[in-house]
């Protein structure tokens, strides 16, 4: 399936976790937000929500700022 | 000397704050905030690099366990682009604080008002302790801290600019009405800028640039820790009052 990730187009396994999309990503999910669609999914659910073809996946972390 | 600054139950253990942006690497970043003694730093929400994983975290140097991790909102526009960032930030870390910036011009990167006000108050409402940034504008002060900020940021002069706090009697009118912590955030250019923010009466000050952008980094954070200290004891000690003709040290007495 296809996903818009971080603004990109990109090829995925079906039926992907946001668990599975980190670690085929080699993302520390601690570390990390996602978003999908524009919601937020919390972190004790990225085991369990799956990804849907289409979908908008944004995935973010802090960076040096002032 | 008990002088410690509470923001919400959360103690803070420097009055020094420092951003973690436009440093040459990672490694200057680590060194310069250890010199500032400063325990809050600012980190900023942006995608993460999904194509080169071996790029390096902010967070190989800058222990979060070690330091408080304040996010901002930089470079949000909107209000709503504010909400989203903080939200995000929320649940990348670790904690509810958010330094709230919606940007109301792109040259001068003053607030947009109106925003800043009505974000603080959704984002109160949501369980953030919300650190505004704002204009050195008494009555916004007063505004932001009824829509529930806990702390209220005016910057000193625009953001990056460098140019010290080139309104202190806004920032006294706004530490006169205060009833949440005051930390000057933005615009400070030196050691010197830093000590009149803590000699007012400010709870702390927040900066970045001075520090990255000068020549030697790591010695100007030392020279700020200093000067937010030496700034702090003076206010604490009570300064003399100023007057237009002289009064000598030594005594008339005893002279031949």
């Amino acid at each position: 399936m296809r996903l818009k990730l971080n603004g990109t187009d990109s090829e995925v396994q079906d039926n992907l976790t946001v668990v599975d999309l980190l670690k085929s990503l080699h993302i520390e999910p601690a570390r990390v937000a996602v978003e999908v669609n524009m919601q937020i999914i919390k972190k004790c659910n990225f085991n369990e929500y799956v990804l849907k073809d289409g979908d908008m996946v944004e995935v973010v972390n802090f960076v040096g700022g002032g | 000397m008990n002088d410690k600054l509470i923001i919400k139950g959360i103690e803070f253990k420097s009055r020094l704050w420092v951003g973690t942006g436009k440093y040459k690497n990672f490694e200057e970043t680590r060194k310069a905030i250890e010199a500032s003694g400063a325990d809050v730093v600012t980190v900023a929400v942006r995608r993460t690099n999904i194509f080169d994983r071996k790029s390096e975290n902010l967070f190989d140097y800058i222990d979060p366990k070690k330091y408080k991790i304040l996010p901002n909102t930089a470079g949000c526009y909107t209000m709503e682009d504010a909400l989203r960032y903080a939200r995000l930030a929320r649940e990348a870390g670790v904690s509810d604080l958010i330094k709230l910036e919606v940007i109301g011009d792109e040259k001068t990167l003053f607030p947009d008002t109106c925003a800043t006000l009505k974000a603080t108050e959704i984002l109160a409402k949501e369980g953030f302790i919300v650190l505004p940034y704002i204009n050195d504008d008494p009555v916004m002060a007063l505004r932001l801290v009824d829509a529930g900020a806990a702390a209220v940021m005016p910057l000193a002069a625009p953001i990056g600019s460098g140019l010290g706090i080139r309104n202190p009697y806004n920032i006294k009118i706004i530490l006169e009405q205060a009833k949440v912590p005051i930390v000057v955030d933005a615009g400070v250019g030196t050691a010197s800028d830093v000590a009149i923010a803590m000699e007012l009466g400010c709870d702390a000050v927040l900066l970045n640039t001075a520090i990255a952008g000068a020549k030697d980094p790591i010695a100007m954070a030392e020279a700020m820790k200093h000067a937010v200290m030496a700034g702090r004891l003076a206010y604490k000690a009570g300064r003399i009052q100023k007057k237009l003709y002289a009064t000598a040290s030594s005594p008339i007495e005893g002279m031949l």
